[in-house]
């Protein structure tokens, strides 16, 4: 098992989440957050205040699938969510060692 | 019975009580003639007429014995009230949220609590001895203790002709609760609520009442009636020029926020101080055109000059800031906005539309440029901004006061207006000098006693959860 997590723009979560179920997979947690990689921030002015807010936006994915859906998640996020510039974001895949849900108890990938 | 006796029944019974009405005519009037023929003189239709007249015109009365209204003129006491409900809206809410806004999130509920506590305390004091030491008669400084605990203040007209005392006391109580707000804006976020209402408390006493009492009490500065005859029509020297100036000294003696020059220190909310910004333009309706002492045409002018004063300060800002730095900025609205409120306040009955346009350029450039380069070259921590808005401005207006005051405006002031500058001049050099000078001892003395800044850790953890035991936003 896996869990996949990224890191796109605000405005595309809507989009990456209907990408995410025509592939069956419709479980998953969303965090804003903020950061930056490359892409630049802003200057803020308050009177006589000159601030550079260099945190920018962002929304954490975070999906955890079975080994064998890994490929398919990493490319449903990344077509949905691209778009060329600088500020897409990125995707990290790290190993899970164990799942459980709690209703059931079931574990393992029943679990995800 | 036949119908002609019934007719003859009902037709008796009608002039039986026509008859009566008749006869009650002759009595009443017997009655209203009978103390008129007691007291030393009747009284003329003239002279009551004369009496309507001056409340019409919101002029002197007549003598009491020559008229027949007892009390108030019931059209500018009604404004006088509803100027006193708008000047109090300015400070509760309106300059609590303006300020409000401006600081970081952990320390908005002690500005809303500093306002509050003010609010509390200094109607206190101008119950007990506040309004009698600004108003009474007294010496050229400061009223005496007549009037202590409202004594003799009723809904009888005292200072002002047509307006009840105690409906001018509740309004100059508006203006005395706000002077000492507006200081909140320079030690913002690093000061003890304790320390803020002894502070309070002593500056009142020692600055705003004798000014409230040398400026309109009849005293040094009181036009006609002063020594010095200045002019100020709603508080710039009284109101701004104290507070921004006394706000000035109190930053530098209480010294900057932790993390001043290094860390972001952002407004935690544009909209609060907005919002805010919008009830400090209405409610100075009641501030400038309430300070006609009535609804007269004065207080029409008034409500002229502090429209345009304000529309065009706060335009300016905006523009200068669209020009110089790119964005005109919400920040950049509010604050020319209230620079024009400021500038125009003591010209506000005194000066014509122009002149309330000229105080709007004035307004929108002059602090403009102090709070946006001059602060930063001498570097001190006035958070909010007081003294470049205030003290600056409240200056400007009250000199401009002196360039563009007309009789044709206020008739009031035509034997003023030869040598106006000059003693426009002298009051703001005293008003300088006296703030400046007694804000630094009060300082002073809190400073070496009680203290004025809490610890570091409380004002790193913010003052509304160690100060207050509150937080302003639970999500």
């Amino acid at each position: 098992m896996k869990l996949i997590i990224a890191i796109i723009q605000p405005y595309k979560l809507d989009e990456v989440k209907e990408a995410l179920a025509g592939v069956s997979i419709v479980g998953m947690t969303v965090t804003q957050v903020k950061g930056f990689g490359r892409q630049k921030g802003h200057t803020e002015i308050y009177r006589s205040n000159e601030y550079s807010v260099d945190f920018l936006p962002k929304v954490k994915l975070e999906v955890a699938v079975s080994d064998d859906k890994v490929e398919k998640t990493i490319a449903t996020i990344s077509k949905a969510s691209k778009t060329g510039k600088i500020g897409d974001g990125k995707i990290f895949v790290q190993p899970l060692e164990n799942a459980l849900r709690i209703r059931t108890g079931e574990t393992g990938e029943d679990a995800l | 019975m036949n119908k002609w006796s019934t007719s003859i029944i009902r037709i008796l019974k009608t002039a039986i009580f026509f008859g009566m009405l008749a006869a009650a005519i002759p009595l009443s009037a017997q009655e209203a003639a009978a103390p008129a023929a007691a007291a030393p003189k009747e009284i003329s239709i003239e002279q009551r007429v004369a009496d309507l007249e001056a409340y019409v015109n919101n002029s002197a009365r007549v003598d009491k014995a020559e008229s027949k209204i007892s009390g108030p003129g019931p059209g500018h006491n009604g404004w006088l009230m509803t100027s006193s409900a708008l000047v109090l809206f300015m400070t509760l809410p309106g300059l609590a949220l303006f300020y409000g806004g401006l600081v970081r999130k952990k320390n908005v509920l002690s500005v809303l609590a500093q306002c509050m506590g003010i609010a509390g305390l200094v109607t206190i004091m101008w119950w007990a001895f506040g309004f009698s030491l600004s108003f009474a008669p007294g010496s050229s400084y400061i009223g005496g203790l007549s009037l202590a605990f409202f004594n003799g203040v009723t809904g009888a007209p005292g200072t002002l002709p047509w307006v009840s005392e105690n409906v001018f006391a509740i309004f100059q109580l508006t203006f005395a609760i706000i002077t000492p707000a507006l200081m909140l804006g320079a030690i913002a976020e690093r000061i003890k609520f304790t320390s803020v209402l002894v502070f309070v408390f002593v500056w009142m006493i020692v600055i705003y009442f004798p000014f409230a009492h040398m400026v309109w009490g009849g005293g040094l500065m009181c036009g006609a009636a002063g020594a010095i005859k200045a002019i100020d029509f709603a508080g710039g020297t009284v109101v701004h020029m104290t507070s921004g100036w006394s706000a000035l000294v109190l930053c530098l003696i209480l010294g900057p926020r932790i993390g001043f020059g290094k860390e972001k220190m952002t407004p935690h909310s544009m909209v609060l101080c907005m919002v805010g910004t919008g009830m400090l333009w209405v409610g100075w309706y009641g501030f400038n055109a309430g300070s006609a002492g009535g609804a007269d045409g004065i207080a029409g002018n008034a409500f002229m000059t502090t429209t345009l004063a304000a529309a065009v300060g706060g335009f300016t800002w905006a523009m200068l800031e669209l020009i110089f730095r790119k964005h005109a900025s919400v920040l950049g609205f509010c604050s020319g906005i209230v620079a024009g409120l400021v500038v125009v306040t003591p010209a506000a009955g005194f000066v014509d539309a122009t002149g309330g346009v000229i105080c709007g350029l004035a307004a929108g450039s002059i602090p403009f440029l102090f709070c946006v380069k001059l602060k930063q070259i001498f570097g001190y921590d006035d958070a909010l901004d007081t003294f470049g808005v205030h003290g600056v401005g409240g200056t400007v207006g009250s000199i401009l006061t002196g360039v563009l005051a007309t009789d044709k405006v206020n008739p009031n002031i035509s034997g003023l207006l030869d040598g106006l500058l000059v003693a426009q001049l002298e009051a703001v050099a005293i008003t300088i000098v006296w703030s400046v000078v007694v804000t630094a001892v009060i300082a002073y003395a809190i400073k070496f006693t009680i203290g004025l800044r809490p610890t570091p850790e409380v004002e790193r953890g913010g003052l509304d959860i160690n100060e207050h035991g509150e937080e302003g936003y639970i999500s």
